[in-house]
């Protein structure tokens, strides 16, 4: 057997890259197809959202919002809302704590409807992410019909939310989640159960619980480490202690505890989960205002608030601080994406490299939410 | 296995029996910020410490802000180390770590969580506000510091005794300037490339 001679060579991949999930850049160090570190490269999309906000006023901020995560805009719009709400005392009715519930299970459903579909065409197995944005667009068409907007949804209002439910949306919504979950079964059928998709998700990408809370990993990449913890369950807020819904975590069931496989189904029972949510808070929704009236200006009083909520992508934080003007002094958005982003380094060790790209899509890493 | 016998296809178990669910359910003691205050104090007789009150709705009164400890930026280190394992307080995850420009100082604002504890608190640390302000990494601590901090010195020019990383981390390296201060002010351009235009309307 003659002798290769190799070396440790230090690759480029990104900043435009197909599979990096937006603008992200990571310097791979590898000798052959093993990795042995890949550092991410992360900013191509800040947008200074933090020092725009200072510039705003609290309800002009609300538009901002959706672009720290344009997956999720309900959940970021959300936050905001209730960081400001609670900072300046502001109670909201329940039909607005219920509209908000239903749009951000909504929204969870689209995220996670992308997440897993990219995952599936990351590792080379195309149809599943058709099929997925398939029934993502019907979700779309119903958030459209509720907001008017696709994708930056600017929906929520500090108070509540800008509309009521249009007449017979309710029904509309309940026959998609019906669909839904015959449409869920032909993709678990597809890819979830397909032998060659979880050969290439198991044991890949191992995250331990330890690591999972040292580097603050929320959101289903933490339940997938296998730690059931969920804000909605765990610090609830709005209406979620009214809605009885399951918690999945991760199992080892295909591989090891923590790994690729174990995220990916988390989302997967996470929207099962978010389907029986929507279907109680339609069966639960009271009448009432939809948005409660606040003083045009709002100047909450000197002081600082932080809240967390369950977006799609796990716990995200909204420190704000108020100088008792009509702008806020400082907002701070902590987000999934940033602190998953920050364990790539540790967790790309020995991974190949054609798993990297697995990896990544599989902590459902959206780009401008790193960078805000 | 054989494909098709799907372990997901619907009805699933949820994941309810299996997982492990960490900490003490929610009732169990879980301590206040004041009771962590009071705490530290026992720890560390010989660092003067601050309880601030949240903010108070001027109407009603009620508080509506949360609470917060000053910590002298020389304990920091120390203080963290303690709240993560002195028995009780466990708190085993920074949440959150930013910065805020008061215009006469810097507020290192460290947001921890005990997921064992189920209890927050938020600790600041008053910096002078010079372009030399600096305090101890808590990345020792809690590895995800690594990224906050160097966010953090990357928007407010804050810097980190004993971080293994101090870089830029959203602004290239060569970026002049610390955009969260607030009396920023943007270059006129950037390699050449203008951050102005010409107003559309004249």
């Amino acid at each position: 057997m003659p002798e290769f001679r190799t070396e440790e060579m230090l690759l480029n991949m990104g900043p435009q890259h197909p599979s990096t999930h937006g603008v992200i850049r990571f310097v791979v160090k590898t000798d052959g197809e093993v990795m042995s570190c890949a550092v991410p490269d992360v900013g191509y999309l800040h947008r200074s959202i933090e020092k725009i906000s200072e510039q705003a006023t609290y309800n002009g901020f609300m538009p901002w919002t959706d672009r720290v995560d344009y997956l999720a805009a309900m959940n970021c719009n959300v936050a905001y809302a209730m960081a400001v709400e609670k900072l300046a005392g502001i109670e909201i009715e329940k039909r607005g704590e219920y509209l908000r519930v239903i749009s951000m299970e909504l929204n969870r459903i689209v995220s996670h409807l992308l997440s897993v579909g990219s995952v599936g065409m990351d590792v080379g197995a195309y149809t599943p992410f058709i099929h997925a944005l398939r029934d993502r667009e019907k979700a779309n068409d119903l958030i459209e019909e509720l907001c008017g907007q696709r994708l930056t949804y600017n929906y929520a209002r500090i108070g509540g939310v800008s509309f009521d439910m249009p007449v017979g949306w309710q029904a509309k919504v309940l026959a998609y989640l019906e669909d839904l979950e015959l449409l869920m079964d032909e993709f678990n059928r597809l890819i979830t159960g397909n032998k060659i998709f979880i050969k290439r998700l198991a044991n890949v990408g191992v995250i331990t619980p330890e690591d999972a809370i040292a580097y603050n990993l929320v959101g289903p990449n933490l339940r997938g480490s296998g730690i059931k913890y969920d804000l909605r369950k765990d610090e609830p807020y709005s209406v979620y202690p009214e809605l009885d819904f399951e918690v999945p975590v991760g199992r080892g069931e295909m591989g090891t505890l923590g790994d690729c496989y174990d995220r990916f189904v988390v989302r997967i029972r996470e929207m099962d989960q978010s389907i029986s949510i929507l279907r109680q808070c339609f069966a639960k929704i009271p009448a009432g205002e939809h948005l409660v009236k606040v003083p045009k200006k709002i100047r909450p009083p000197v002081g600082d608030v932080y809240i967390r909520t369950e977006s799609t992508r796990g716990d995200m934080g909204v420190y704000l601080v108020s100088d008792g003007s009509d702008k806020p002094y400082r907002v701070k958005f902590r987000t999934g994406s940033f602190t998953a982003m920050s364990i790539v380094e540790k967790a790309s060790r020995g991974l190949m490299v054609a798993d990297l790209i697995a990896f990544i899509a599989n902590l459902d890493i959206v780009a401008p939410e790193i960078d805000r | 296995m054989i494909v098709g016998a799907n372990p997901c296809v619907r009805p699933n178990p949820g994941g309810h029996n299996g997982g492990r669910h960490i900490g003490l359910p929610l009732q169990n003691k879980n301590m206040t910020p004041e009771e962590v205050y009071k705490k530290l104090q026992e720890f560390f007789p010989n660092v003067i410490f601050e309880y601030v009150e949240g903010a108070k709705n001027a109407v009603t009164g009620k508080t509506t802000g949360d609470p917060a400890i000053l910590v002298p930026a020389e304990s920091i280190l120390a203080v963290c180390e303690k709240l993560k394992v002195a028995d009780g307080l466990n708190f085993d995850c920074l949440s959150n770590l930013t910065a805020v420009d008061r215009k006469d100082k810097f507020e290192v604002v460290y947001h921890l969580f005990s997921y064992q504890k189920r209890h927050q608190v938020t600790l600041k640390v008053v910096l002078p506000r010079e372009d030399t302000a600096h305090v101890s990494t808590v990345e020792t601590i809690w590895p995800v510091a690594n990224w906050l901090e160097r966010e953090v010195y990357d928007l407010f020019g804050i810097r980190f005794d004993g971080h293994s990383d101090l870089r830029r981390i959203m602004l290239p390296d060569d970026w002049v300037g610390h955009p969260l201060r607030k009396d920023y002010k943007e270059a006129e351009d950037y390699h050449g490339i203008s951050t102005t235009r010409p107003p559309l309307l004249q």
